[in-house]
């Protein structure tokens, strides 16, 4: 059972939510997977995709998710909103919540928007992302590929690579994975590393080798290429020299490491199209996990909010 | 007219001391073990009497942010805080950079008739950095001080004449010390929280680096200048040093800075918003410290009330400021004085003759001959700050639910009392 109405992020959300969490996700993927019937679970219940950023692959996972399940789902994306008419965020929450539906998955480029949004509506909101605050769905499901490879998190390495400063997914990879028993170990430039993050639990590495030496998960995080423009580091060239991931790192790394991203990626910038395409990818598999961990999310705050609300 | 204040204890630079006190005709008269006169008479029996109060660092929003704050709501919030002067920033609309505002300022303070309202003028014309406002017509029309407040003078070229052009005038150049470049859209301190939450952090370098240049102008040029709301440990520091080889740099800072961390952003709770930012328990220490040692010479509040619709948005589209007129005095005796860091000669000193000293205004000190400028509290009482009941149209603090101790009871301008609780 969930303990909240939101799932904001995942600081606050503990080691048996989580695993709930997962393992729900990992029942829902057979039926995905088998094509048969996912239930009607969430049959009567609206969806709203309220996207203030693009997003083709969050948007498209919560979408299916939703349908899937066998809810009505209505996309907003902030070019058609109330937006640019100046209408507040919280306005719009109410309003949406007028029309009577369930659930909003919000992606904002503001940090906490959701906490304010949810503190202001009757639905569930679902954080897809926030700024440089979290992205719990996203951590949630390289949490469930990790374990579906490994068959538990505990006692894992892994090593997330690249811009950890501008990075809602290794934030609340960190905040998730800690709480389950795992090891994250971060490398970035320091130009990309956010201050006192050892503070928050974090292993801070001094190379990419201390990084990846016997992790069993290795993940790349897709390098903004504007981030050059404002300074952070002199070119796309020199980034990927000493921060792109190449093939011959993955001698360092546990013999049945996997290899995640969470998209899209820049090929031959985070990773080599190598490692990408290769055995020992999951990124691929990381969309499908997606998908269901998306479904088990709603299906378990249905539960909350047949019980609680 | 005649006013007697009979059995308070009484805050003088030494100590205290028990005894009454008469004014007549806006002035203090006698200052006695025992006055006995047939007039009106506040009986401050187990109430303290301080000089009044000043805050030499407050924002009114008239003209042109009505909605924010205005002289009128503005000063009756100040004399329900205690305070008998402040000084108002000039970021209204329009800027306060010319003779005109500086007049309508002081003619609608002199119709509200509370508190006495001391206009600053801007350095520079629109607060834009890039040519130097009236200053000496500002002057002439009464403006106390000038400061481009929310932002630093970023050339260095400008802020050099401004300071040695407004030093004829006999005004100093208050300093909000932020460095554009490097804030670099930061909207809290950089660390552990600001990682945590995610919202975008300025280092303490983006302030000290200003207040450097300023400590270094005004060692190179002689002349005075005034640090505005300190919140870094290093900041007090450069301070400091600079101090004690004699430059003439004054300091400030504020109620937010020496009772609260960072620990408050987590909850992105846009009332915690403030510029520059709560920092960490090092700073906040150090700046106790600083106001102990009279490295930082002022309590102020910075008082920048806003409306709801200010802050009831996404953090980062937040207003910075936080309403802090009403809350000054009880936080400072409860955090500075109760907990034994400050006398209440040297709290008295702080946030009355210091500000007075640093702005050569008329006040600070309790004599004979001195202006009546009165603030009657009650140490003992405690209360929860409710900003729901705040006078002034900011209801934006951080400190909602804080217990203190420390209740203004009345105060007192020119022999005439302005605010009483009873």
């Amino acid at each position: 059972m969930l303990k909240s109405k939101d799932l904001l992020g995942l600081l606050h959300t503990d080691a048996q939510e989580i695993t709930e969490i997962l393992d729900k996700a990992a029942h829902l993927k057979t039926f995905l997977c088998g094509k048969s019937k996912c239930g009607d679970s969430l049959k009567g219940s609206t969806l709203i995709t309220l996207f203030y950023e693009n997003s083709t692959r969050t948007r498209t996972s919560f979408e299916l998710a939703g349908k899937y399940l066998g809810a009505n789902e209505v996309n907003i994306s902030a070019s058609s909103s109330s937006v640019q008419k100046g209408e507040t965020l919280i306005d719009t929450g109410k309003t949406l919540d007028a029309m009577k539906i369930d659930y909003i998955a919000m992606r904002h480029p503001m940090s906490g928007a959701p906490y304010l949004l949810a503190k202001n509506v009757k639905a569930s909101v679902l954080n897809a992302g926030d700024g440089m605050n979290e992205h719990p769905t996203q951590a949630l499901l390289d949490m469930f590929t990790l374990r579906e490879h490994f068959g538990t998190l505990k006692g894992l390495k892994v090593a997330i690579l690249g811009d950890i400063k501008h990075s809602r997914v290794a934030k609340s990879n960190l905040f998730g994975l800690s709480k389950m028993g795992a090891e994250v170990w971060f490398y970035a430039p320091a130009t990309l590393m956010p201050k006192d993050i050892d503070k928050l639990g974090a292993h801070v590495a001094r190379s990419m080798e201390e990084a990846i030496d016997g992790a069993d998960g290795v993940m790349g995080l897709r390098i903004q290429l504007e981030r050059q423009q404002g300074g952070l580091f002199p070119s796309l060239s020199e980034y990927s020299k000493f921060y792109g991931v190449k093939d011959a790192m993955l001698k360092y790394a546990s013999k049945d490491a996997i290899i995640l991203h969470p998209g899209p990626v820049n090929r031959g910038i985070e990773l080599t199209p190598s490692l990408i395409d290769g055995q020992t990818s999951r990124i691929e598999e990381q969309v499908t996990n997606g998908v269901a961990v998306r479904m088990a999310i709603l299906t378990l705050l249905k539960e909350y909010r047949e019980n609680n609300l | 007219m005649k006013l007697l204040i009979k059995n308070g204890t009484v805050v003088f630079p030494d100590g205290t001391k028990k005894c009454d006190i008469l004014t007549e005709n806006g002035k203090i008269t006698r200052i006695a073990d025992k006055i006995n006169e047939n007039c009106d008479t506040i009986n401050a029996q187990g109430k303290h009497v301080f000089p009044g109060l000043i805050d030499m660092h407050v924002h009114l929003r008239e003209p042109g942010f009505e909605g924010k704050e205005d002289i009128e709501s503005g000063s009756k919030a100040a004399v329900a805080g205690g305070f008998t002067q402040v000084c108002c920033m000039p970021n209204t609309n329009p800027v306060c950079d010319n003779a005109v505002v500086v007049t309508y300022i002081k003619h609608r303070a002199a119709e509200v008739n509370l508190c006495k309202v001391n206009p600053i003028g801007s350095i520079t014309r629109g607060e834009k950095g890039e040519e130097l406002s009236d200053i000496g017509k500002m002057a002439a029309a009464g403006a106390v001080a000038l400061s481009d407040d929310g932002k630093s003078v970023m050339d260095s070229k400008i802020m050099c004449l401004a300071m040695q052009y407004a030093n004829d005038f006999n005004l100093i150049c208050l300093a909000h010390c932020e460095d554009a470049n490097l804030v670099d859209g930061g909207v809290v301190n950089e660390g552990k929280n600001s990682t945590l939450t995610g919202l975008k952090g300025s280092i303490r370098a983006t302030e000290d680096i200003m207040i450097a240049r300023e400590i270094c102008l005004s060692e190179s040029l002689s002349i005075p200048v005034h640090i505005c709301h300190v919140s870094t440990y290093s900041g007090v520091q450069l301070i400091r040093e600079a101090k004690a080889r004699g430059v003439k740099v004054t300091a400030e800072s504020c109620p937010h800075y020496f009772s609260l961390t960072d620990d408050i952003i987590t909850n992105f709770d846009t009332n915690t918003k403030v510029n520059p930012p709560v920092r960490e328990e090092v700073d906040r220490l150090a700046v106790i410290k600083g106001l102990k040692d009279g490295t930082i010479d002022c309590i102020v509040t910075d008082h920048a009330p806003h409306s709801l619709k200010d802050k009831q948005v996404e953090y980062n589209l937040a207003a910075f400021g936080i309403s802090g007129i009403e809350t000054s005095f009880a936080l400072s005796y409860t955090k500075l004085v109760k907990t034994g860091i400050l006398t209440l000669a040297e709290l008295a000193d702080r946030m009355s003759a210091a500000p007075a000293r640093v702005l050569h205004l008329d006040g600070g000190e309790i004599k004979e001959g001195g202006t009546a400028d009165l603030t009657i509290a009650d140490l003992n009482e405690k209360y929860v700050i409710d900003s729901s009941k705040f006078i002034s149209k900011g209801k934006n603090t951080p400190f909602n639910g804080t217990e203190v101790y420390g209740k203004i009871n009345y105060t007192i301008v020119g022999g005439e009392v302005k605010y009483s609780n009873n």
